[in-house]
């Protein structure tokens, strides 16, 4: 069996890209990190690869606004070749500044065919400030490869502008297409840690959304970072309950689903 | 040709909301009807409608904004709407517009140049450039003097300005338009010589006040005693000519305390070899032979940071730095170039380490202190208000450290009021790197001769000049403004990501180094010494704007810069994929074997300085320390029969209380390393430590703590070193670090590093950290001292006043866990866990926090039994490995008061504990509850365990004596803290939810 190929960006200020090349070979994939210029250079295609990742982090530091810089860059040199990845059957994934990117490059809702045409913002949060924290996630809406069998689940946030906004219009037609496929709600963790569901402010909860595809998926919360279970918060008391009941503790943590979904979609 | 594109939010805009919420402690709040902002992008250079309107758009997303922009070229102004009514509807009757001063780092504007360049495919020549600011729109009835000072609040003058525009002077900007801060400087671009055949009296007011400058002003100083002046002038006799400016400024860089720690370096009493031979390094010297085959230092005390052995394939590197009077200065900027600073420590050592988390201390004076002090005394310089120097210190960490995508899970807040002239600001990187690189050891590196000199990340500009001669001095009127950075994490995360991702692992370099402190004059003297010279050519070096001359060229502290010995058959190589990395890298000279550092510019050689006398020149000093007695009023406490109120109270002290707002805005996720937290349980607790697991595919881990306890300094400094030691291993080991391996980092921030009084404080710190690291075989691996925190000003009422801090000592730890599933957490778990405490308590309330809060001093502090607290680690170790250990907390600042509350809040669970049953010698409640004896543990575990645990207690070892230990109580579901006392009534009693609220309400509002 041939291991997918997945591409995830890298330069200029991206930093999650190791950890998600990591996420997707944990999941049977092949990872490979690409910096930017190289695909500009043409030392790399993306047309061969499956799945194409805007991995998190700081690209030009979030100054403009977080995103616009490395969307703009990609406008200006690889639109073509993102565009034609998009009409194939593929998958992309944008998490965080990704997901950032990805709005500002109006990939994600891209409703009715307006592949390119800006139509959420990704704003700052509703206290201003950076914050990393978990969250718990909900699964809705219309059916995406990158979440099935998925209802709920919990992993990290780690934001200055994930605050989610579109119009009124844009809104209702996401809704009724069914797009807004990820929303914050209180969850274990929440309830764990006695702190709010929404942690940014988001419309209407949204934490992700995916194009009228499906195959197209920003979020803002980040998986990656809830690979293990020891890496949940209440990790230790879980782990001290299951021992005293003798029960196995669990390896795998919450966020490893999603990308075991993205490499299954092609098997 | 100049035009000003403003971005506009068009929905609510939080930013605005927060910044009107920065004002509500003004009385005049209520006015405020509404604030707004807009984002200022000011270019110069000639475009054309078109384009300006295509750069209109990739400013903004749309879906929120719009964007205003005129055009104001000579003689004619139009304006043009992006996404945009025309009529834009804003209220105001003010508007205030910050932006930078000339050659203050504009990030921002940086990437919106670049942005332009690509987009429109076009460049930016030596005059043009993007300029950023930020309007903030406020509307009310306030009157200008209000306004004023909402605006005083807002901006930094040492590296902003700000411009108040009415409404009308608004509208019709064009009559009051908001200059673009160009640098403009008519530096002669010559090199002076300087004449040194002087009197004595001239000669150290050269070194005092700086080279006479062709204005008749002084350059600023040099930092130079009138002892090295002479050495100085005696080898440039024997040269038989005068010293070129350049090579004065160099020697005053190399030789400065910065640089060259002469006091820790310098004889002192007796000790000829020095504090940090005998001591520092002495210590560990005498613990890796001690250790014999178990030694896991790789590189110490040799490079930029210290390294020890994580596993077979990788090293672990840490390094601590301090970066305290830019931090005075500019809060935000001082602390965002300390934090991305230090992360060049961990790229520079050996061939590159990666970073992989930050750590961080800072100390402040209350924030709620509004007095203010001067560093004049016509009281037209202010210092920053204790409150906006924290905040800005914590937003530079922020931006540096999650900018740069590593994560910053550990540190602390530490307040007294001595840090008010010169808050410290600790900053820490840890770095990961394979043993092995391009087949060659990845800890050595040495510069070959015919290597290219490299200067790679920023361009040089005026930043920063005189910053190590002036970190060496304390603050003063005359301190230069120069002196302060402002950090640009996206250049250095690039070259980052390009030198240990790429360069590193093809091979085509033979060194790297950090460009810090002193600029190229000291980074590449340093490098000279590994090849036994250089030779540079100053031309070469790129520049922000021109006119510099070449001194400033060559000690120019502008940030985001390091340098590398390239081979020449590399370099195009090298150069290649630096720029395909959107990296600057720039040829600017070459290794040498001649003995000489020579630096030439236009055709002419202007620095020529023996590498010996450079490095070795400078005259050792006669350095006596004096004892003083520190001797305080031994309060007589009463015997309380409620301690209730005390305990509350102390919960909500600044030294205790919860920091969360701190913890959430660091990002301790990132590289998805994290297992447990910097907040932890239910009740999420600040921790004192965290357990990291950096290599992916291993279960191996990493712990970090710190101790710190400058409250003991003034009573007995050997304590509080052998104290903080103690308190900063045994929280390693609490958190899962096996006791073996753990490694030890030491900062020291002093108080007028030349009063005697200070240097035998100074040396019986050492003694304790040499007597307590060596008892624990734990080895110093790397450290830093910073000897002249004092501030020398007036006070509001003109009168003199000297701020010093107290001598303040960091230990940071960095253990190993051999398997991060052993790893503990401070909550408690289960109602019906038994809670135990190993270790005596003693009625050590000398400068404690409890004493601290009741207005007393003491004497008697926390004394450490060194085998005996190894020998309780050691168990602890052992319970942890057999899973016995459900949860664990240090007992620290505030007592067995403090480490109960935090358990029981964190795990949001009552506890009961009787004081009868703690184990040693106390004669009351409140010594009981609130002595920082060392050596301590509170910790519970299944009450099924409890055979199983005390027999490992009772195992006597042969070497050592047994570890007292006692059961002490149990967790409870009332929700409710209670101790009973030694007289058998309660003493505390307290519900849980109560304790979190007042835990919680310090910073509730950050």
């Amino acid at each position: 069996m041939v291991k997918p190929k997945v591409l995830i960006l890298s330069g200029y200020g991206l930093n999650c890209e190791e950890e998600e090349a990591f996420a997707f070979e944990l999941a049977g994939g092949e990872s490979r990190i690409v910096h930017i210029n190289d695909l500009i250079d043409k030392k790399v295609k993306i047309s061969d690869y499956q799945i194409l990742v805007f991995p998190g982090g700081f690209s030009f530091g979030d100054d403009t606004g977080s995103g616009k810089a490395y969307a703009n860059r990609i406008r200006d040199h690889l639109w073509e070749e993102v565009k034609k990845f998009v009409s194939e059957d593929k998958l992309m994934v944008g998490f965080c500044n990704g997901f950032q990117i990805m709005a500002n490059l109006g990939l994600v809702p891209a409703l009715d065919g307006k592949i390119g045409e800006r139509q959420v913002a990704l704003q700052y949060n509703k206290n201003s400030r950076y914050i990393n924290r978990w969250v718990d996630l909900e699964v809705s809406g219309r059916k995406t490869p990158w979440l099935l069998g998925i209802d709920k689940f919990s992993c990290p946030i780690a934001h200055g502008e994930g605050r989610f906004y579109t119009d009124p219009e844009t809104l209702i037609k996401i809704n009724e297409r069914g797009l807004a496929v990820l929303k914050y709600y209180e969850g274990e963790i929440c309830k764990y840690q006695n702190i709010e569901p929404n942690p940014n402010g988001s419309l209407e909860s949204i934490a992700g959304i995916v194009d009228e595809t499906g195959k197209i998926f920003g979020l803002m919360p980040h998986p990656e970072r809830a690979l293990f279970f020891n890496q949940r918060p209440d990790a230790p008391l879980l782990k001290e309950k299951y021992k005293r009941e003798g029960v196995k503790i669990p390896k795998e943590g919450p966020g490893m689903q999603i990308f075991k979904n993205g490499i299954a979609y092609f098997k | 040709m100049i035009s000003r594109i403003a971005v506009y939010q068009k929905v609510p805009d939080t930013r605005a909301k927060s910044r009107q919420k920065s004002f509500q402690n003004f009385p005049f709040y209520k006015k405020i009807k509404s604030v707004d902002l807009a984002d200022i992008y000011t270019i110069e250079k000639i475009l054309s409608s078109e384009q300006l309107k295509k750069i209109g758009f990739t400013l903004i997303n749309p879906v929120t904004e719009g964007s205003k922009i005129r055009i104001i070229s000579s003689g004619s102004e139009n304006t043009l709407f992006v996404n945009l009514e025309h009529n834009l509807k804003v209220n105001f009757n003010w508007a205030i517009e910050i932006g930078f001063l000339p050659g203050v780092t504009d990030n921002i504007g940086k990437t919106t140049r670049t942005g332009i360049e690509d987009h429109l495919k076009l460049k930016f020549d030596f005059e043009e450039d993007v300029y950023s600011s930020q309007v903030t729109f406020i509307s009310g009835a306030l009157s200008k003097s209000e306004i004023k000072q909402i605006a005083a609040g807002m901006y930094n003058p040492l590296i902003q300005r700000a411009h108040i525009y009415d409404k009308k002077d608004f509208v019709s900007e064009g009559k009051n338009l908001f200059l673009v801060p160009k640098v403009s400087i008519t530096g002669a671009q010559k090199v002076l010589d300087v004449d040194l055949n002087v009197s004595d009296e001239e000669l150290a007011k050269i070194g005092k006040e700086g080279i006479m400058g062709p204005d008749g002003k002084p350059r600023g100083p040099l930092a130079l005693g009138l002892d090295y002046m002479h050495a100085i002038q005696n080898y440039f006799k024997s040269k038989k000519r005068n010293p070129t400016d350049i090579e004065l400024e160099t020697l005053a860089q190399t030789w400065s305390e910065h640089c060259k720690h002469t006091i820790f370096a310098g004889p002192l009493d007796d000790i000829q070899e020095g504090l940090f031979k005998r001591y520092i390094k002495g210590a560990t010297e005498k613990i890796r032979k001690l250790r014999g085959k178990d030694d896991f230092c790789v590189s110490v005390f040799k490079d930029n940071s210290g390294a020890i052995e994580f596993d077979e394939n990788f090293l672990v590197t840490h390094k601590v730095e301090t970066h305290n009077t830019p931090s005075a200065l500019d809060p935000f900027g001082g602390s965002i170039t300390g934090i991305v600073g230090v992360n060049r420590d961990a790229l520079g050592f050996g061939l590159g380490a990666k970073p992989i988390f930050n750590t961080y201390g800072f100390c402040f004076a209350d924030p709620d202190d509004n007095r203010l002090i001067y560093r004049d005394f016509q009281k037209t310089q202010a210092m920053l208000l204790p409150k906006r120097i924290m905040e800005g210190v914590i937003a530079g960490v922020n931006a540096g450290g999650n900018q740069s995508g590593i994560p910053t899970p550990m540190g602390f807040l530490y307040f007294d009021g001595r840090y008010k002239g010169k808050p410290l600001v600790f900053c820490g990187t840890v770095g990961l790197i394979p043993k092995k690189s391009a087949g060659r050891k990845s800890w050595e590196k040495k510069a070959k001769p015919g290597d290219y000199v490299i200067m790679m990340g920023g361009k040089v500009g005026l930043d920063g000049i005189h910053g190590a001669t002036f970190s060496s001095e304390s603050l003063h009127s005359g301190s230069p403004s120069t002196a302060v950075q402002i950090g640009d994490p996206i250049t250095q995360k690039k070259f980052s990501d390009a030198i240990v991702k790429e360069a590193r692992d093809l091979g085509l370099y033979n060194s790297i180094t950090d460009n810090g402190g002193g600029g190229l004059s000291s980074s590449v003297g340093e490098m000279a010494k590994e090849s036994g010279g250089v030779i540079v050519n100053l031309e070469k070096v790129p520049l922000k704007y021109p006119g510099l001359d070449p001194w400033q060229i060559w000690i120019s502290e502008s940030q985001e810069r390091m340098n590398l010995a390239v081979p020449k058959t590399k370099w195009k190589k090298f150069e290649q994929l630096m720029k395909s990395r959107g990296v600057g890298a720039w040829n600017i000279g070459e290794f040498t074997k001649s003995g000489k550092c020579l630096i030439k510019y236009s055709g002419k050689t202007i620095l020529d300085l023996d590498l010996d006398f450079l490095h070795e020149g400078l005259p050792k000093r006669v350095q006596r320390s004096a004892y003083r007695v520190g001797n305080f009023e031994e309060p007589e406490l009463k015997q309380e029969k409620d301690l209730t109120k005390d305990f509350a109270n102390m919960l909500g002290r600044l030294n205790i209380c919860s920091y969360d707002f701190l913890s959430t805005q660091y990002d301790h996720t990132v590289q998805g390393t994290a297992v447990t937290y910097p907040l932890q349980g239910r009740g999420r607790v600040n921790s004192e430590a965290v357990v990291v697991k950096p290599v992916y595919k291993s279960n191996r881990g990493l712990v970090l703590s710190q101790g710190y306890f400058p409250g003991y300094s003034e009573i007995d400094a050997y304590k509080m070193a052998a104290a903080s030691v103690d308190a900063a291993f045994k929280n390693a080991v609490i958190a899962g670090a096996n006791p073996e391996k753990i490694a030890l980092l030491d900062n020291f921030c002093w108080p007028s590093g030349d009063d005697p009084v200070r240097l035998d404080q100074l040396k019986k710190t050492c003694e304790g950290v040499y007597d307590l690291s060596v008892a624990y075989l734990s080895p110093l691996i790397s450290g830093k001292d910073s000897m002249f925190n004092d501030f020398k000003g007036f006070d509001d009422k003109g009168k003199p006043v000297k701020i010093s801090v107290p001598p303040t000592l960091l230990i940071t730890s960095l253990g190993i866990v051999d398997n991060v599933e052993n790893a503990v957490t401070i909550d408690a778990k289960f109602p019906g866990d038994l809670i135990y405490v190993l270790g005596e308590t003693s009625g050590e309330l000398g400068g404690s926090e409890y004493y601290s809060m009741l207005g007393y001093e003491g004497n008697r502090i926390p004394e450490v039994d060194p085998y005996k607290n190894y020998n309780l680690y050691k168990n602890y170790t052992k319970a942890v490995e057999k899973g016995l250990i459900a949860s664990a907390i240090g007992i620290n600042r505030g007592g067995l008061a403090v480490a109960l509350a935090k358990m029981s809040m964190s795990g949001i669970l009552g506890a009961s504990v009787n004081l009868k049953r703690l184990p040693g010698k106390f004669s009351s409640d409140s010594e009981a509850l609130f002595s920082e004896s060392t050596g301590r543990i509170l910790l519970t575990i299944d009450p099924k365990k409890k055979k199983e645990f005390e027999k490992l207690f009772e195992e006597k070892l042969s070497l050592f004596k047994g570890v007292a230990f006692a059961e002490i109580g149990k967790v409870t579901n009332d929700m409710s803290i209670k101790a009973t006392s030694i007289n058998n009534t309660i003493v505390i009693n307290i519900l849980v939810q109560k304790a979190l609220e007042t835990y919680r309400r310090r910073f509730e509002k950050w």
